[in-house]
């Protein structure tokens, strides 16, 4: 695990810039695309912030609470078809479908993790991929809402005042803000009492339980505000994508997100979202050059879990010693 | 309720439950022994399917196929436990998972190019092919027969293995405690090896049964390999009989739901009711199980002894 930074005033760690830039690059790149008129790095970069999210709330117990769930994509369904299915009744109203987004898969985290959390290691993981599957298999064979084939959302969620993300930009803006919030909130969350007590039943569970936590009701806190988290992403997903279908709650959706959260560095802050950057671009990029992609894409992630400990995260603090280095 | 349609989805329930168990014993063996989740499982089962269809093709006969197939799906197994899984042992849960996830890509994307995008049907011979007739008016395929006798063959044979020769004993005496076998100086590494290629021999061998029905296809352990996952923590990890236990009990409780259950909520709701929920529920059943089972027993139902 990262050991602390040594934190000295006036100079930032190298992780901090790496988020700095990469928020400024997203900020600015709307900018960018309007000028040169290549749109699809719009598309692209939309995406790259949804999954950045869902991987951010996995971060949040996969890499500060140590629970391996197999199951987050469970989320990103959940949340996408709660704007989709009221949207199937004309509901278009924002301000409904978000809220109800968010407390559905709180309330799914609530009574999932109650049963998950009872279990520990290997059947921890088993145990959130079936519920993931049982949800999955549910949407599959609801026929109203599309089935196996799926939803279209004909409208995207409405705002009232001056928030309107029917267009690419505004969704896009909508997105980015999205995003910093989330980071804002995961970054207070660790650095709180409530995080401490995480990280330390990651740990050592016994120990935290000795001197008195509730390891348990922290535990499912947690889950609860990480399942939330991602739900909200699921509706931004939806919101994106126009469509919904079962097919965002297969379980290698939920093994693609672990990959984004160990790709970027288990346990950061921005670590998640250089992950899902650095998949969703080369998801892109590969699919692009041969239909045997998954290959080459199944290769790498075997070497970076056999060779490659620490992540881009890591990466970026190596860069930053070298760097420092030099100067000094 | 139809007799002959119940004893029928009767079979049907207990020849998936032995296909997945063909599935469940090398998993559980695998966890049990060396704590490895290995994802990739269901992909020697997808191997074992596209060995046994090119081979059905060169050969022209489908018994030969599987004799042939089966050793060499067990040397795939070898290959990947010497290439990856070997390096794996010693790490935590969370590598186990992504790097059988990638090695699962790698399956699926490698199959695609060796054999194409299209699935791969496997034609009978002609005396496998048809129907008898068991009881009067109960009428069953012929070879689904022959794999539920495959099936409770192999594990009759796996169980004499396990319980009374000396590498079955090494294999339980490894489930329970491996760390303490290894001291007793036993190869743990070459027992652990043999068993993952056993394992995926058998895996290959549920393939090669259910491709004849279903046809070989891209992707098509991907699905099967939960439910595999899903019976062996029923069961109890690193126990066979729990393994075959709660095969049969999924693959029943799967067959008869979606048979038989919206006619068994039809008699709680109307009828418009029960038909919009019986396939959500159905599907979903096998899961819902689950969840109860460890929400009571979270070690499973037969967990071995000494752990």
């Amino acid at each position: 695990m990262a050991p602390f930074l040594p934190i000295s005033p006036g100079r930032w760690p190298p992780r901090g810039w790496a988020m700095a830039i990469g928020l400024a690059l997203l900020a600015i790149l709307p900018a960018y695309v309007s000028l040169t008129g290549e749109a699809f790095y719009m598309d692209l970069a939309s995406r790259l912030m949804i999954l950045g999210m869902a991987a951010v709330s996995l971060n949040l117990i996969l890499g500060h609470g140590g629970m391996i769930s197999f199951g987050h994509a469970a989320y990103l369904g959940i949340g996408a078809y709660c704007v989709g299915i009221p949207a199937y009744y004309g509901i278009y109203d924002g301000f409904i479908q978000i809220p109800l987004a968010v407390a559905c898969s709180a309330l799914f985290a609530l009574v999932t993790g109650a049963i998950c959390l009872r279990t520990k290691g290997v059947y921890f993981i088993m145990i959130t991929m079936a519920f993931t599957q049982m949800v999955f298999f549910a949407f599959v064979s609801l026929e109203e809402y599309g089935g196996d084939d799926g939803l279209v959302i004909d409208l995207r969620s409405q705002f009232a005042g001056p928030v309107d993300i029917e267009g690419a930009t505004g969704l896009y803006y909508f997105i980015f803000a999205a995003l910093l919030a989330t980071l804002y909130l995961v970054h207070r969350i660790t650095r709180s009492r409530f995080g401490m007590v995480i990280e330390g039943a990651r740990g050592n569970e016994r120990r935290m339980h000795a001197i008195g936590y509730d390891t348990y009701r922290y535990r499912l806190t947690c889950y609860v505000i990480a399942g939330a988290i991602c739900g909200f992403a699921g509706a931004l997903l939806g919101n994106f994508t126009n469509f919904i279908s079962p097919e965002m709650m297969d379980w290698s959706a939920s093994g693609e997100l672990i990959f984004m959260v160990v790709l970027g560095g288990t346990g950061t802050l921005f670590g998640p979202v250089l992950g899902a950057a650095a998949f969703v671009l080369l998801e892109e990029w590969l699919s692009a050059i041969t239909i045997y992609w998954r290959f080459i894409f199944g290769a790498m992630l075997i070497l970076v879990v056999l060779f490659w400990r620490g992540g881009l995260n890591g990466l970026v603090d190596w860069i930053g010693r070298a760097a420092w280095r030099k100067r000094s | 309720m139809d007799w002959t349609l119940f004893v029928t989805q009767l079979l049907n329930g207990v020849q998936l439950g032995v296909l997945l168990f063909l599935l469940a014993s090398g998993l559980t063996l695998i966890f049990g022994i060396m704590d490895f989740v290995n994802l990739a499982h269901g992909s020697l089962y997808m191997v074992g399917a596209y060995l046994c269809a090119s081979l059905t093709q060169w050969t022209g006969s489908f018994l030969l196929a599987v004799a042939l197939a089966l050793p060499l799906t067990a040397l795939v197994g070898l290959v990947v436990e010497f290439v990856v899984i070997r390096r794996l042992y010693a790490r935590n849960h969370l590598d186990h998972v992504l790097a059988t996830f990638g090695l699962i890509l790698c399956f699926d994307a490698a199959v695609q190019f060796l054999w194409g995008p299209a699935g791969m049907a496997i034609p009978l011979p002609a005396f496998l092919n048809g129907r008898v007739e068991l009881l009067p008016g109960i009428v069953f395929p012929t070879f689904r027969l022959l794999i539920i006798a495959v099936g409770l063959l192999v594990a009759l044979g796996l169980y004499l293995v396990v319980m009374r020769t000396r590498a079955g004993m090494l294999v339980r005496a490894g489930a329970s405690n491996r760390t303490m076998v290894s001291a007793l100086g036993v190869d743990i590494q070459t027992l652990f090896t043999l068993v993952f290629a056993a394992g995926a021999a058998m895996a290959g061998l549920a393939g090669m049964m259910i491709a004849p029905i279903t046809e070989a296809s891209i992707g098509m352990g991907n699905e099967i390999i939960i439910v595999a996952f899903v019976v062996i923590i029923i069961g109890g990890i690193g126990s066979i009989k729990g393994a075959f236990l709660a095969a049969l009990l999924v693959g029943l409780i799967d067959t008869m739901g979606r048979s038989f259950l919206d006619t068994f909520l039809k008699l709680f709701f109307s009828d418009q009711n029960a038909e919009t929920a019986a396939p959500a529920l159905s599907a979903m059943l096998i899961y819902v199980l689950m969840a109860t089972i460890l929400a009571f027993r979270p070690q499973g139902l037969f967990p071995p002894k000494g752990r």
